[in-house]
């Protein structure tokens, strides 16, 4: 059994720690420096930044961030948002990202996920989905930070793009994203049944029973979380040692 | 005599973390592809992500193939990281057959995809796991893993795997779905580590000051 992975994920707008509900309606955190060492001392697995206004600008500001938090950030780092090329993936790996997340660019021209994971690895080309759903078994591809449709069906997506090399699938749900209702663990159920890539369910814990849920009975390999965090409804130390009392294989933090 | 300690840069792999874990283990470093330099190093640190074969040539193209195999024949500290501590071996099966660095005997093979009890596995592997250390690692005045007294949990990221000829050269292996993947190797001078201790928090800090402090 592999252990489960827990991230903190950390919506950036400018140079602010953002959270939003069905990725809108923003509402400013503060200072993704102060909360990515917080997050990485409470022993976070992951970090995961996401600017979510660079893809409608066309550009992104967030190789400062990713540099300043790669000083004293000593676990892998995922950017995400605004990515369009070979060149802004170059650019974010030697700021010091791990691993870039994509969605729009690759859904403009998914022969860009080949292309990442020739140069630079599988590893390091996560795919970013966000899906809304049609009807109990449909799921839509949607980009630009769930404000464009793309008729794409997101199982068919997951297979196309899994069969071009992404290493690894960050699975948002629009429809659950900031609502603490639990996440879409019918989406992320389906996804993981068609590809043998490891998938990252994010969008909607509001409890640790729905982290079991997805785990369990989706298939998760892991969650990504950001409104319990960043509202300080729970800390990963403690969530960490109420996983491990469910029976959750996860790493053993200490220091 | 403070350690010359060398990262090596051959436009494969993070450099910027593992040059950072360094810093923040209090050691001055140098980044480079200079042979020169390379060859005056009392620590060298081999970083790499990706494929083999590509790795493999882009070391080849700077002459670093070299100027590794006759440090470590000097007795040179060498610090292989992931992809890294796999070109160390003799050669592996990655989109084809390729000869590496052959400092450590034995071969690199793909992860197998099923495990003894027909699950499937979710390939590459990623996450930490805990270091399960062998009876080979107390044999070692120089111990990477010297001074951790907790669980040593290190982050994997990788589709390949590294089996040595001789399993005396390996010192910790990670249980995955209980197959024993060689999480550490070490052959005289020569180290490997399958994960990243760059991205490893504190146990993967370190073990960097471990191997930075090693003497001669």
């Amino acid at each position: 059994m592999r252990n489960l992975r827990l991230i903190a994920r950390m919506d950036i707008k400018g140079p602010n720690l953002i959270k939003g509900i069905h990725l809108e309606g923003l509402r400013i955190i503060g200072d993704p420096q102060f909360y990515a060492k917080k997050y990485y001392e409470n022993g976070a697995d992951e970090i995961i930044y996401i600017d979510i206004v660079a893809s409608l600008y066309q550009r992104s500001k967030l190789t400062q961030i990713v540099k300043k938090t790669a000083s004293n950030v000593f676990v892998p780092i995922t950017v995400g948002g605004g990515i369009r090329s070979i060149e802004d993936v170059t650019d974010l790996l030697n700021s010091g990202a791990d691993k870039v997340a994509i969605n729009t660019a690759v859904v403009k021209n998914p022969d860009l996920i080949s292309d990442v994971a020739n140069k630079f690895g599988s590893q390091c080309m996560v795919l970013n989905i966000e899906a809304k759903k049609k009807s109990k078994d449909k799921w839509e591809v949607y980009t630009d930070c769930g404000r464009e449709k793309t008729g794409k069906d997101v199982i068919e997506w997951v297979k196309e793009a899994t069969s071009k090399g992404a290493g690894e699938i960050l699975l948002t749900s629009i429809d659950n994203e900031g609502t603490q209702k639990g996440f879409d663990t019918e989406l992320t159920k389906q996804v993981s049944k068609n590809t043998n890539i490891p998938v990252i369910a994010s969008g909607g814990m509001g409890t640790i029973d729905h982290l079991y849920e997805v785990v369990i009975n989706a298939d998760a390999d892991a969650v990504a979380i950001a409104h319990l965090l960043h509202y300080n409804k729970i800390n990963l130390i403690d969530l960490r040692k109420k996983i491990i009392d469910k029976k959750i294989k996860v790493r053993i933090f200490e220091q | 005599m403070s350690n010359n300690i060398i990262i090596i840069d051959y436009g494969v792999g993070n450099l910027l973390s593992i040059s950072q874990a360094v810093e923040k283990c209090g050691f001055k470093f140098s980044i480079t592809s200079d042979e020169k330099t390379i060859s005056q190093a009392s620590h060298i640190i081999l970083p790499g992500v990706g494929a083999f074969g590509y790795a493999m040539n882009e070391l080849k193209k700077r002459n670093l193939d070299k100027i590794i195999i006759q440090s470590a024949k000097k007795g040179i500290n060498i610090l292989g990281i992931c992809l890294g501590m796999q070109l160390l071996f003799n050669e592996s099966s990655e989109f084809g057959s390729h000869k590496g660095l052959e400092l450590v005997k034995g071969e690199v093979i793909p992860i197998p995809s099923i495990d003894s009890l027909k699950n499937i596995l979710k390939i590459p592997n990623i996450g930490w796991y805990e270091l399960q250390e062998t009876e080979n690692l107390e044999l070692n005045k120089k111990n990477l893993l010297f001074d951790i007294s907790y669980s040593k949990f290190v982050y994997f990221v990788h589709s390949f795997m590294c089996k040595p000829t001789n399993t005396k050269n390996i010192l910790a292996y990670y249980d995955f779905s209980e197959i024993k993947i060689p999480a550490i190797v070490k052959k005289n001078n020569i180290y490997g580590c399958q994960f990243h201790p760059e991205k490893s928090g504190e146990v993967g800090l370190n073990i960097i000051n471990n191997f930075c402090n090693f003497n001669e």
